[in-house]
């Protein structure tokens, strides 16, 4: 019993991961109907930014806020530069960009830092969380980071007028101009806060994973299954399918015979393709109807 | 006395496709216009064109300033609020967001408080339904929902295509009363486009006949209504 207890705690934290990663991808899905691939190598680049102001001697706190910035600031670059001018290309372009993104952060990443994985500090310690041999303060600092974070996005989209103009601009974009929301930069802000949530997740797991340039790409996979799982349409879906699947990912590498590290992937992947041929909608997401 | 809105041989295009042909027209300040035109005559373009939302050649003016070349958003600060076909209604948002939604190029936040309140007296059925998500509400709750998204622009001129659709005869009647009231109080200049001619020429000071993207007859919306031509084409008898 303490061993199921246990694997679901550790599902919990980095099930946080993957809610954070999730997000971040369903952030920029519902503002451009796309999967940015390239979300976790920008959280593996925003991570290496952390690392190295850390190596310049700045506190982890002060390194954390500044790459939050520099996260927010990238990925509003990013959406100008790239995605912008590629608005009304097709579904092909854009995922070429996406790729094209992924392989650059990467190789850049590689260039400056080098292949070898790296150790990422922990604010949090990693003792046992408050004496129990569940849990530890690193895994319970993750869980609440993550927890604070999904508070604040939640009262930003709730209770700000830019939260409710971001998502007018997502629902209904002609609509949005018609009220005089500029929907492009409504697009672009929604990169820069998907961008710094990713950086928070990269900054979390670090810890546990190492850095190194491909730190994310495990990651990011879980965090799709999550937000297929959630609904691609429903942030609130992408945050429980990120703990669900961080939960299942635990419990089926335990109980399941033969699934060790090995096979992590494998079952992600599975994941994904059962619920897109079962409910291809997710656990909360809107079907999409069309009439023809 | 020059025109609030001014436009000037307007064409407009879907792709190879002309739905305009060089249509002229004015509206003055303070006025409640009618464009009335068939199915396809090129009246929901003429809106369109105005907000940049078709592309289009030719010249239109609000209020002196020439509106090519702007975006959809910066035409609709200028005042000019565009209730478009199917209303835009932001479907998962509650009523309140909506009206929210109507106000969010404006920075006074507490006129935009007193605003709200003013929409839930013209359409008190807002005010019940206020949590609700506009896609529950039913489409003549939604079309006033629309009208009140519009007014809380706080517009100088506002542009109705088709707010008779898909209503009941006696809704379309309530609604129509409100927006004469509107033009009337609030002094905003209404442009509504219409299939419903009857109606629309009772209520409007001015109207103008819209054939395959040209405008074929203009005139004071009684001069129109008892035209002939008009009367058999528009109004049935």
């Amino acid at each position: 019993m303490e061993l199921f207890t246990n694997q679901v705690l550790a599902g919990i934290a980095t099930g946080a991961i993957y809610a954070c990663m999730a997000l971040a991808v369903v952030m920029i899905y519902q503002a451009i109907d796309h999967l940015n691939f390239a979300q976790g190598e920008m959280a593996m680049f925003s991570t290496f930014i952390a690392w190295q102001l850390m190596q310049w001697g700045v506190p982890y706190w002060g390194a954390f806020l500044l790459t939050l910035a520099f996260s927010f600031a990238g990925g509003i670059a990013i959406e100008r530069l790239l995605f912008k001018p590629l608005a009304k290309a097709p579904i092909l372009t854009n995922v070429a960009g996406f790729i094209a993104l992924y392989a650059i952060i990467n190789s850049f990443a590689g260039l400056i830092w080098d292949f070898t994985i790296k150790q990422f500090p922990t604010p949090f310690g990693s003792s046992p969380f408050l004496g129990s041999q569940l849990i530890s303060t690193h895994q319970a600092g993750m869980i609440g980071v993550t927890m604070i974070l999904l508070v604040l996005l939640f009262f930003f989209f709730r209770f700000t007028r830019i939260g409710l103009a971001m998502r007018a601009a997502a629902a209904m974009p002609e609509s949005a101009r018609l009220v005089g929301i500029n929907t492009s930069w409504m697009i672009a802000l929604g990169w820069g806060m998907a961008a710094a949530i990713g950086s928070i997740a990269g900054m979390m797991i670090a810890p546990v994973v190492f850095l190194e340039p491909n730190m994310m790409l495990g990651v990011l996979i879980y965090g799709f299954a999550a937000a297929v799982l959630g609904g691609l349409t429903s942030p609130f879906g992408a945050v429980v399918g990120g703990f669900l699947v961080g939960i299942f990912e635990n419990l089926a590498g335990t109980y399941i015979p033969g699934i060790g590290n090995e096979l992590k992937l494998p079952i992600a992947l599975a994941l994904i393709i059962v619920v897109l041929v079962v409910k291809p909608a997710g656990l909360f997401g809107r079907p999409i109807v069309k009439r023809v | 006395m020059t025109a609030m809105l001014n436009v000037r041989d307007l064409r407009a295009y879907y792709g190879q496709v002309q739905a305009l042909h060089g249509l002229e027209f004015d509206l003055n300040e303070g006025s409640l216009t009618t464009l009335l035109g068939a199915n396809g005559a090129g009246k929901t373009t003429t809106l369109r064109a105005i907000c940049n939302m078709v592309r289009s050649t030719g010249s239109i003016e609000f209020e002196g300033k020439p509106l090519s070349g702007r975006s959809t958003e910066n035409i609709v600060r200028l005042g000019i609020a565009h209730v478009p076909q199917g209303r835009g209604t932001f479907t998962t948002m509650t009523v309140e967001e909506n009206l929210q939604l109507g106000a969010i190029t404006r920075k006074d936040s507490a006129a935009i408080v007193s605003d709200i309140e003013r929409m839930y007296d013209h359409f008190p059925v807002l005010k019940q339904r206020h949590t609700q998500q506009a896609g529950t509400l039913s489409g003549g709750e939604q079309q006033m929902l629309a009208v009140a998204r519009a007014l809380m622009l706080r517009p100088r001129l506002m542009l109705l295509d088709e707010p008779s659709f898909g209503l009941a005869p006696l809704i379309v009647r309530d609604l129509f009363r409100i927006l004469s009231k509107i033009n009337r109080e609030d002094k905003v200049s209404i442009l509504v486009v219409e299939q419903n001619a009857q109606l629309a020429l009772e209520l409007a000071d001015k109207a103008y006949v819209i054939e395959t993207g040209r405008i074929v007859m203009s005139g004071s919306a009684s001069e129109i209504a008892n035209n002939e031509d008009v009367r058999k084409s528009y109004l049935g008898y």
